[in-house]
């Protein structure tokens, strides 16, 4: 320091003024508030699974949860429940993509129906809805051919009956996976195979499939995370007949007495590895190969000839099974008095009770509110920290952002009911009055969407020059006023549909929720659960034709704020 | 060897019938010799690729007849799948395979032959070594098809085409995506095998040197149509009509009307002077006419000749020196001329000129 010529600024002096700049304190700001949601759940998980009662080091909760004699079945129900699941969504979600992208196949416009099904009817109405169509006794399925074949032809509460649930919700996942590798893939390399004499089959089989095998691994590794982390498909499909996945136990546990927490932990601590290493395989596969493509190639459709009929059938059955069948179902079971198979007794007695009756019971007003409090709180404070955070990773210079990249991101591989524990786990020790309000379901909400403002906020500035701040710059506009006047305004078309999107899934929200909320601070999806608890199934069809609704009007709107800045799920 | 007679193809718009539909191919008949190379000619979106892939099978047209050899492979009731043709094909984005071997990628056309006519293992062993072996590509057999240099990936593409020994090769602009170095290098590569090879060929480019150099004979097209078939020299020295004296080189247009005509000496008057040129067109004395000229065919002196027929004094306005060449824009009249000169005569803007040519040079083209 005495070296320093005089009047030179020292060291110390300009490390002060580079931390009081204003944009220093605003990054600084937002990645302490970033890494407390998404680092201290995981933090209190591992700290709460490997103490005892008396705070020291302890693998009790390990032995107690991986010592059970049932704890082989869990695993291997896990990951039976996992990969059949992926199976099925990935063989037709695949030959879906292919179909849609590659082809002249019809009815087009009903595959982007099918592809928006995850959104708008929520896991546990869509799980319900199965319950509807093939329970062994109320079935609506079952009732329709018991004359043929006799009563129970399905039985949706079995291994298989999880696999086909899980696996048709999760199709449409898949299958936009695979239309982004379809796309991506130069046409022409399909085409020279067709020239060098190839038939069709030869061509799929050793030229399309190949080249899509990166992309293809990558989808199997998500859905098998997906299925694995999939919560209301096992509660409601398994839990009856004793089919317990790592989701299900964990939650049977925390609702068991006295509270296993540290076992608890235990087996979250184990899906968090699960999904986690999946999640970093399916990185690593997706990295793979790339694919030459010519410049500017457009898609030609393969004309499918006499197999068009063929392949159309089958696309009208798809879109019936996973997308009408359900919705029907529930509307069918809403307009009844009571349940009972489809008669024309049963069609006369139809009546609109139902809608009147759910919004008289008390806790379901107030499950509407917090639904609506808790989505548009999560999402304005999601896209606010995340329009600052993404400056930060994509614009500023500060050393180390990356890093900031990956916390923002990390909430991804948490699968929601983990994250749930870890949550309970931190307000429970906490003094702060949080546990037990609504803005512990806030704190998880946020938690869980950190990802998705992510990825919207960053790819908005990305499309954005920088000689657009760098002209602000010249003119002798600071970093606020840039920030407020030319950025912000410029990306606040993606930050509104990353608002929209995150509006829109923590409509569906459950598996977070259901650790966390207390009676009084339900949700709508929660009312879900308790009613179909209580067998009140037409209230609940009532209400869940109301939220499919209410999800139709909110995804129709984030597509069109989504294209209109280019921006797709 | 082929033939292509009425070909119509459109696209756009949802139904077959609705508005918004676009021709990109409107009635093209074409006649390709054995052996020649043919070359589609023109700027973007005037139908040569749309034309090319109705030959290959990947475009089905609207109506038409396509014919190579004897064998119909698009008519009436007929339209033979792309896989069922044999043809050899070169994209323009080369289509290598990215997840197969050099070896693999030429071997690909032969081993997906029906069981009946694929040869043997050692067969197809023996004849893709060969074929990357013309190529000078055999050193790379075992190499991934991706780890190859640009030049290298055109020759493989290209060896995947002919390992069928195809009657005829389709080429969609193979030389489009390498540097200009490289492409002066291939088009000569590519010249010497067709010709090697004797493979009819169909070549499509909008870079009209590279058809000069390559073809035996070009077809210009624009907006779908044909405006001109002939041999480059032909095409290029005596276009028939404005757009092609334009596409092909840079011309000079001399606006005018016919002044008197005997034999195939034709006289008109252009606000740059009285210019005279050999044609045989039927045009009538009063007529409208543009006449065509090459900068190149243009002379350039400060004293002038005196006796020639096509002799008119300007003025230089300006200059470029191109290196291999001097161009001069020489004001006649109303007109500027460029004038392309050996690049060791260099005159000053501002200097009196006298611009003449032969009659022989000039090129009559239909007004429009």
């Amino acid at each position: 320091m005495a070296t320093l010529a005089p009047g030179a600024p020292g060291v110390l002096a300009r490390t002060r003024e580079a931390l009081v700049r204003p944009r220093t304190l605003v990054a600084i700001g937002a990645t302490l508030v970033i890494g407390y949601l998404a680092l201290i759940p995981l933090v209190y998980l591992l700290l709460t699974t490997f103490t005892d009662a008396t705070g020291a080091f302890s693998l009790d909760g390990f032995a107690r949860a991986y010592g059970d004699p049932r704890i082989g079945q869990l695993i291997g129900n896990s990951l039976w429940f996992a990969a059949g699941s992926a199976l099925v969504s990935l063989v037709v979600g695949t030959g879906l993509a292919y179909f849609n992208v590659r082809t002249d196949v019809p009815f087009k416009a009903l595959f982007f129906a099918a592809s928006i099904i995850p959104l708008v009817i929520p896991g546990i109405l869509y799980t319900i809805s199965w319950i509807f169509l093939a329970s062994p006794t109320i079935g609506l399925l079952n009732s329709l051919l018991e004359p043929i074949f006799g009563p129970g032809t399905f039985n949706v509460f079995t291994i298989w009956g999880m696999i086909w649930v899980e696996g048709l919700h999760l199709s449409p996942i898949a299958f936009l996976f695979m239309v982004a590798a379809f796309r991506s893939t130069d046409p022409s390399l399909e085409e020279s195979a067709l020239m060098s004499g190839a038939s069709r089959v030869q061509t799929f089989r050793r030229v399309t499939l190949p080249l899509v095998r990166p992309a293809l691994l990558s989808a199997a590794l998500i859905m098998l995370v997906r299925s694995l982390e999939s919560f209301e498909v096992p509660a409601l499909l398994g839990l009856q007949n004793g089919i317990y996945v790592f989701t299900s136990r964990i939650y049977q546990v925390l609702r068991g007495y006295p509270v296993d927490f540290a076992g608890a932990g235990a087996l979250a601590v184990g899906l968090l590895a699960l999904a986690a290493l999946g999640v970093w395989l399916s990185n690593r596969a997706g990295g793979g190969s790339a694919t030459i493509t010519g410049k500017g190639f457009r898609p030609r459709p393969i004309d499918l000839g006499r197999w068009k009929p063929v392949v159309g059938v089958g696309i009208l059955a798809y879109f019936f099974v996973t997308v009408l069948a359900p919705l029907m179902v529930l509307l069918y079971t809403a307009l009844l008095p009571y349940y009972r198979p489809p008669s024309a007794e049963a069609f006369a007695s139809m009546t609109l009770d139902n809608f009147i009756k759910v919004f008289n019971l008390p806790s379901v007003p107030t499950a509407l509110k917090n639904s609506l409090v808790l989505g548009a709180g999560s999402a304005t404070i999601v896209m606010a920290l995340m329009a600052v955070a993404a400056w930060v990773v994509v614009r500023s210079d500060i050393p180390g952002r990356q890093i900031l990249d990956h916390i923002a991101f990390s909430p991804l591989v948490i699968p929601g009911l983990v994250l749930g524990v870890g949550i309970a786990f931190v307000y429970l020790r906490s003094p702060l009055p949080i546990y037990g309000t609504l803005l512990i379901l806030l704190i998880a909400y946020c938690t869980r969407y950190l990802p998705y403002g992510m990825r919207y906020a960053v790819s908005g500035m990305q499309t954005i020059s920088t000689e657009l701040e760098e002209s602000a710059h010249v003119s002798g506009a600071g970093w606020w006023p840039t920030f407020r006047r030319v950025l912000l305004p410029l990306v606040a078309p993606a930050l509104l549909a990353g608002w929209v999107y995150i509006f829109v899934v923590s409509f569906r929200e459950l598996s977070s929720s259901i650790l966390l909320y207390t009676p009084g601070n339900e949700v709508l999806s929660i009312s879900i659960w308790e009613l179909y608890a209580n067998a009140r199934f037409g209230e609940l069809a009532a209400l869940g034709v109301l939220m499919v609704l209410v999800l139709v009007v909110l995804v129709a709107i984030a597509y069109k704020v989504g294209a209109r800045i280019g921006l797709k799920d | 060897m082929l033939t292509i007679s009425n070909l119509v193809k459109s696209f756009g718009g949802e139904s077959r019938s609705g508005g918004g539909r676009v021709l990109a191919v409107d009635d093209v008949s074409l006649e390709v010799g054995e052996g020649e190379m043919f070359t589609l000619l023109g700027p973007s979106g005037c139908g040569k690729t749309t034309t090319l892939r109705s030959v290959a099978g990947l475009e089905r047209p609207d109506s038409g007849r396509i014919v190579v050899g004897d064998r119909v492979l698009f008519g009436r009731g007929i339209n033979v799948p792309a896989n069922q043709r044999g043809l050899g094909m070169v994209f323009q984005s080369y289509a290598i395979w990215p997840h197969m071997t050099v070896f693999d990628n030429v071997a690909f056309p032969l081993q997906v032959r029906k069981r009946s006519q694929r040869p043997s293992k050692r067969e197809i062993r023996e004849r893709v070594g060969k074929v990357l072996e013309t190529m000078e590509l055999d050193h790379l057999a075992d190499r991934q098809a991706t780890k190859l240099s640009g030049g290298q990936q055109q020759r493989l593409a290209l060896a995947r085409a002919i390992v069928i020994e195809p009657p005829l090769m389709l080429l969609d602009e193979p030389l489009s995506n390498l540097d200009a170095k490289l492409r002066e290098n291939l088009r000569y590569e590519l010249k010497r095998l067709q010709r090697e090879l004797g493979i009819t060929s169909i070549y499509v480019t909008h870079d009209q040197i590279e058809a000069l150099a390559l073809s035996t004979t070009i077809a210009v097209m624009k907006d779908g149509h044909v405006l001109q078939t002939g041999r480059p020299r032909e095409v290029y020295e005596s276009p028939n009509c404005k757009f092609v004296a334009e596409f092909i080189g840079t011309s000079n247009f001399l606006r005018g009307k016919v002044v008197s005509r005997v034999g195939d000496c034709v006289e008109i008057d252009t606000d740059a002077g009285r210019v005279q040129l050999v044609s045989s067109a039927q045009v009538p004395a009063g007529e409208e006419v543009l006449a065509a000229v090459r900068p190149e065919s243009l002379e350039l002196s400060t004293t002038g000749w005196g006796n020639r027929p096509n002799e008119w004094p300007g003025t230089v306005t300006n200059r470029a020196f191109l290196g291999e060449a001097v161009d001069h824009i020489v004001r006649v009249g109303q007109t500027s001329l460029r004038v392309r000169c050996n690049p060791s005569v260099s005159i000053k803007p501002g200097t009196d000129v006298f611009v003449a040519t032969e009659p022989s040079k000039v090129t009559l083209v239909p007004v429009g």
